[in-house]
């Protein structure tokens, strides 16, 4: 605090009004990346709202006589070696997908925050504590965890939520910790303190409108994860449990068909690169669009 | 009557002393200013006064608000003092504001704390209050972020803030070492209207002599932790005792003389 610090340019006190509302909150939609982000994440969410009223077909409808087909007018995506139409499962895979991942990201946040917030707002022996729960979460693989509940409470989605919400919520609760402790740092929380605010008080109203963006940008990625590993989980036969459709076990069941029938496994495998690539993409859009310090700059040069 | 009343107190950071036996009190209308280079313990002083120092530092003497030792007592009982009784201004007035919150709700923050007044009224009083502090268009300016205010005009915020629940003590830590020379003395001309406005009793951190001397009454000189010195500002000014207090005073005459032809250090 009594480190001088060189003011910018802008303390002159006449230079400075306040700026018209009305370009105050500029649109921050030039970024690239939240718009292709967006886009591809859109399309797949597209596909799953679509499953949920239309698809081409009926999940369990085979057509015995088409089996193995290429991509056509009738099977867009081809089918299997059933004869199973191949959009019609890419389409309730993305369902699958979406409503695994945002739950997930859900069990990890409702975990993660408060854990991280905690540790942050405490004293030193609280925040020691979390820090080495944290780690050791962070050091168990998420898939062996899934693994380990799935023999103890057979496979099923809540299980697989479970698993990867946990194993999400370590990195949410580590950026938690980091993110609120750089806030508790900062003066105007020492000011809010000398104005008698209280310790919630002083979550609710500054550090938590300060972390979020962060936060936001975690849970984008987080989605990312979530999707990959509830592929994987349900490759291993270890996910949602069938006949609910999957990516990773439509990966799974076109392995023994892949050299006649590539695009079953290419199929899947783009959808899933598709989503994460997508939440990766908005996440860095978000990221540009929303950190203050970010923000801050382009303001200061539009100037 | 004194308000704030310190004696005796010491700070130590690992048996290490970083204020020593630090003496005085405050009451309304009193205007004391506290004066040393950096480093010589008057910002830890100020933040030991209103029970904000960090854990891991000690404290011992005693710190009388109103008659009641509040030197190691609970947050909880420090949180109806601060703000309250005693309010603080910081040096840096970017920091010291929530860089995503619009000033209008931080003035109006600790008036909802402690007159647990409603939404509306809150604001309206910390429209009320920008007023007071001389900021242009108050009602719409209340909704702007620290950001895009000034540094003079961050000030001002940040002294309704401090002064928006009528505290009857104000520290005021450096206020105006990081603004530029001719917005501090605005905000010196601002601060004194204040203090014969509310009668608040002040106490002025700074460095640098001719600013406290304009502001203060009373002067404590500080060094190394300790009060090399006190008493009225012309006696210490004409009469230095201690030879730090010698030193400031040869530094600032120095300056005066310079700055004598424009008579720029002396018009406030």
């Amino acid at each position: 605090m009594s480190t001088p610090m060189v003011e910018t340019a802008e303390t002159v006190e006449a230079a400075g009004t306040v700026k018209a509302s009305g370009t105050r909150r500029r649109p921050g939609w030039r970024s690239p990346s939240l718009v292709v982000g967006a886009a591809l994440l859109l399309t797949v969410l597209a596909l799953a709202l679509v499953s949920l009223l239309w698809s081409p077909y009926a999940l369990d409808h085979t057509d015995p006589a088409a089996r193995l087909t290429g991509p056509s007018a009738r099977h867009w995506a081809g089918t299997d070696r059933l004869g199973r139409d191949q959009f019609t499962q890419l389409m309730l895979g993305a369902r699958t997908a979406v409503w695994i991942g945002l739950a997930s990201v859900a069990v990890a946040f409702v975990i993660g925050v408060p854990l991280g917030l905690l540790a942050a707002a405490a004293g030193r022996f609280v925040e020691n504590a979390v820090i080495a729960v944290i780690d050791i979460v962070i050091a168990f693989p998420t898939l062996l965890l899934a693994m380990l509940l799935v023999t103890v409470y057979g496979p099923s989605t809540a299980v697989a939520i479970s698993a990867i919400g946990i194993g999400v919520s370590a990195e949410v609760a580590r950026l938690t910790r980091i993110s609120a402790s750089r806030v508790f740092t900062q003066d105007y929380v020492l000011a809010a303190r000398t104005c008698g605010t209280g310790p919630l008080m002083i979550l609710v109203r500054h550090v938590l409108p300060n972390i979020w963006p962060t936060l936001l940008v975690q849970a984008t990625l987080a989605f990312g994860v979530a999707v990959i590993a509830e592929a994987s989980l349900s490759y291993l036969g270890l996910g949602t449990p069938p006949p609910a459709p999957s990516w990773g076990r439509m990966l799974q069941e076109a392995q023994s068909t892949m050299s006649v029938a590539p695009w079953n496994v290419l199929l899947p495998g783009i959808a899933v690169a598709v989503t994460v690539v997508g939440v990766n993409l908005l996440g860095d859009g978000l990221r540009e669009v929303l950190d203050p310090q970010l923000r801050q700059e382009r303001r200061a040069a539009d100037r | 009557m004194t308000i704030l009343e310190t004696s005796g107190l010491t700070i130590t950071l690992g048996g290490q002393p970083l204020v020593h036996d630090v003496s005085f009190g405050l009451a309304a209308r009193d205007r004391i200013g506290l004066i040393g280079e950096s480093g010589s313990g008057k910002s830890l002083t100020a933040l030991a006064l209103l029970g904000l120092l960090p854990p891991s530092m000690r404290t011992s003497g005693r710190i009388l608000i109103d008659g009641e030792d509040h030197l190691g007592a609970p947050d909880r009982q420090w949180r109806r003092v601060r703000g309250r009784t005693v309010s603080i201004v910081f040096q840096e007035p970017l920091t010291a504001l929530d860089p995503l919150m619009p000033v209008g709700r931080q003035i109006a923050g600790p008036l909802r704390l402690h007159q647990g007044l409603n939404r509306s009224d809150a604001e309206r009083r910390a429209i009320e209050w920008c007023d007071r502090v001389h900021l242009p268009d108050p009602a719409r300016l209340v909704r702007a972020l620290p950001h895009e205010l000034s540094g003079g005009q961050r000030q001002r915020v940040a002294l309704a803030m401090a002064l928006a629940c009528r505290p009857r003590i104000l520290i005021a830590d450096e206020p105006t070492t990081a603004l530029d020379v001719t917005v501090q003395a605005q905000i010196l001309t601002l601060l004194d209207e204040l203090i014969e406005e509310t009668g608040v009793g002040l106490l002025f951190i700074s460095h640098d002599l001719p600013v406290v001397a304009g502001v203060a009454r009373q002067l404590l000189v500080m060094r190394d932790g300790r009060l090399v010195e006190s008493g009225p500002v012309e006696d210490v000014l004409r009469r230095p005792r201690s030879g730090y207090a010698r030193q400031l005073v040869a530094s600032a005459a120095t300056v005066t003389r310079l700055a004598r032809p424009g008579r720029r250090g002396e018009d406030r």
